[in-house]
């Protein structure tokens, strides 16, 4: 993997968590490139590894527990793991940005909506007066009508025209993730706010900052589908205007089908299969893969069982020999007991790590 | 009818909002959340009715004011022929035999702190029927019945993983050998390669033990699966009930029209083709007039904003609460075959 067409890449990443009952390794030997203004889809089941991957590309994993044994993570060619925090915080919410599952935590509850996106713009803009102090309508805070009439009455402040200009765009992102009323909402605070207003104004503040990677743990699997859909709308919107590239985390097949243009199997900490989304959804290669999509509910009751896969999902502090799957696997045999297999290629931009896909 | 194992009729359930001194002195009106706003509807025999609907339409409401776990406003809840609102608790606990509940989190709904063979048996033990090993027999019976290892009995529930915890609970409604089960989003907290081993473990408990099933869920594509008949709820009303495959592929309410097209397929050349709705679940407290849908259906007309569209026999079995509801199948994007 070369060449300015990868925003992101991730080699030989491997992170471990100390715990009260021993080591866990929740990465284990990772590689993985991310192509601008590609949506890549990374799927799983809980503890598979996949939200510690989101979290060590913006380097928020909390160290300790996490360690990061070892990889490397270049972004634009600058290995963010070896950047001190002062330069990585530069970063954060200019050119990567994080949205997740649970847009109410990630808001803060005391500033209202217009003001953690004005945060975002000054950020971006690096500038450093980060909020406001907390103030109960302060009259430049204020959207709309009452706003306009009291700007007049100000003297031009130094900074006023910026504010002004902020306000247009903070109005302007929160319309454009279909909010009807942005004024309203700008002055609103979180908890005012449905879950599907609330991550909507996440994916606005992501607007704002225009990030060249934008990380999407989970957006949306705390929301109802209808409002599913016009979440996953708005992140195809995100890319395809600012041209960031996504990395989508979700536990959902179907949503990956949905947004993604490649998409990542992960299972017990490991990257099973690599494929373009098309491509794996119709020829999966891992059995995983392949079981995991069988056993989506499809058919109607009287069309007869689904395929589940049996057993459960192995406990990292002991995972299975071999290959990590061998035994919920309906096609092991001995060699995948003892050894473990490696992503190879197997077709223009589709790896697997299976040995019934290696050639002899 | 006869075949009905359970029937709602006309439940009403709102909760009050919390009436303060300050909202006497203004004069505020005592406000109410219309959880469930008359909803009749029967479960027969042997059959899986599927409950969708989107979180605060009232699914959850209705499926514990048919055990009767909440008293309704108004209205009357059929067990067996019997009106369950008639009979008291001391009567009540009597029928609970008969009609159990499996809940969406197995580690809220199981005791950290009492065994595994201990939870599956507590129902026999609270009504004292049968003598410690027959007690024994009975555990063992169905939990060999669920798939769980007889070995795990004196175990407790955090060294299970949540697809075994969930056939704790299964297991646990299970032994008092009930015939109408309510399963509230038995799978939506389990992983996806788990959740169709659940599926298909609820499916062959019903063919085995004969049993009634109310399937609460958020996800069209699990009722689909699961049942035989969906009904599907909005803001406190039902909107629209049949047999699944009629309802799913020629759905007869706008709502059910958006929910449909809303469900992700794991198949990227299905891609969604969603009509925006605009604005958000309406408020319960203050419920929209006329149509409860109509201030997100692209299809509104005058009248929906003043006449609360009945629900009423559109084709044999399928019932649907729309002014327009013959038209809607016309229009483009009315689901997907």
């Amino acid at each position: 993997m070369n060449g300015s067409d990868w925003l992101l890449n991730i080699s030989d990443l491997t992170v471990e968590y100390k715990t009260g009952r021993g080591k866990i390794t929740a990465l284990s030997h990772l590689s993985l490139g991310v192509r601008r203004g590609e949506i890549l889809a990374v799927v799983g089941e809980s503890g598979c590894g996949k939200s510690t991957l989101g979290l060590s590309i913006i380097n928020l994993l909390q160290k300790p527990p996490a360690s990061i044994a070892s990889g490397e993570i270049l972004f634009n060619g600058t290995d963010i793991l070896k950047l001190n925090e002062g330069r990585m915080a530069a970063l954060r919410g200019t050119e990567i940005s994080m949205i997740f599952q649970d847009p109410m935590s990630s808001l803060d509850p005391v500033y209202t909506v217009g003001q953690q996106l004005r945060e975002a713009i000054n950020t971006k803009e690096g500038r450093d007066d980060k909020k406001k102090p907390y103030v109960v309508s302060s009259p430049d805070l204020e959207y709309g009508a009452k706003a306009r009439a009291s700007r007049l009455m100000l003297p031009q402040l130094p900074g006023a025209r910026r504010e002004r200009r902020h306000g247009e765009d903070i109005i302007e992102a929160l319309r454009a993730v279909n909010i009807s009323d942005p004024e309203k909402v700008a002055n609103k605070y979180p908890h005012e706010l449905s879950g599907g207003i609330a991550q909507r104004v996440m994916i606005a503040q992501a607007l704002v900052e225009r990030p060249s990677l934008l990380i999407a743990d989970e957006p949306t699997s705390a929301l109802d589908v209808t409002i599913q859909a016009q979440v996953l709308k708005l992140i195809k919107k995100l890319r395809d205007e600012i041209g960031s590239s996504v990395i989508f985390i979700t536990h959902d097949l179907a949503v990956a089908a949905q947004v993604a243009d490649r998409v990542a199997v992960m299972y017990a900490a490991q990257l099973v299969e690599l494929s373009g989304a098309g491509e794996l959804f119709k020829r999966p290669l891992h059995p995983y893969s392949e079981a995991l999509i069988l056993s989506f509910p499809r058919r109607y009751k009287d069309q007869g069982r689904l395929d589940a896969i049996s057993g459960d999902v192995p406990d990292l502090r002991a995972p299975p020999s071999g290959c990590r799957f061998h035994p919920r696997c309906k096609y092991a045999f001995d060699r995948c007991t003892a050894e473990m297999p490696h992503l190879v290629d197997v077709g223009s931009d589709h790896q697997v790590a299976c040995f019934l896909r290696e050639k002899p | 009818m006869t075949d009905d194992i359970i029937e709602a009729r006309d439940v009403v359930k709102h909760f009050p909002i919390r009436y303060e001194l300050a909202d006497r002195v203004l004069r505020k009106e005592r406000q109410r959340v219309h959880a469930v706003d008359s909803v009749s509807l029967s479960v027969k025999v042997r059959e899986t009715l599927g409950l969708v609907g989107e979180s605060g339409s009232g699914k959850t409401t209705l499926g514990k004011v048919m055990l009767m776990l909440d008293r309704p406003t108004s209205g009357q809840i059929i067990f067996k022929g019997e009106d369950l609102t008639t009979v008291n608790d001391e009567g009540l606990r009597a029928k609970r035999k008969k009609m159990q509940i499996v809940f969406q989190n197995p580690n809220a709904s199981l005791d950290p702190r009492q065994r595994i063979g201990d939870i599956i048996a507590e129902p026999l033990t609270v009504f004292r029927e049968h003598g410690r090993s027959e007690i024994h027999e009975i555990v063992a019976r169905i939990s060999e019945a669920v798939g769980l290892p007889l070995d795990g009995m004196m175990r407790f529930p955090h060294e299970f993983s949540g697809g075994q915890r969930q056939r704790v609970a299964i297991a646990r409604a299970l032994v008092m050998n009930p015939e109408f089960i309510v399963l509230d989003e038995p799978t939506s907290a389990l992983d996806s390669s788990i959740q169709a081993q659940i599926l298909n473990l609820l499916r062959r408990l019903q063919d085995e033990f004969s049993l009634s099933y109310l399937f609460i869920t958020h996800n069209v594509n699990v009722v689909k699966y699961m049942a035989d008949r969906v009904a599907v709820m909005y803001c406190g009303k039902l909107v629209e009930i049949g047999e699944t495959k009629e309802v799913l592929e020629h759905p007869m309410h706008p709502y059910t029209i958006t929910l449909i097209s809303s469900i992700p397929l794991p198949d990227p050349e299905e891609k969604l083709e969603t009509k925006d709705l605009t604005g958000e679940i309406p408020s319960s407290v203050n419920p929209p007039t006329g149509c409860r849908f109509h201030p997100r259906c692209p299809y509104a007309q005058e009248i929906c904003k003043t006449t609360e569209p009945p629900l009423r026999e559109v084709s044999r079995g399928h019932w649907s609460a729309c002014h327009f509801a013959e038209s809607l199948g016309d229009l483009p994007g009315s689901g997907r075959s």
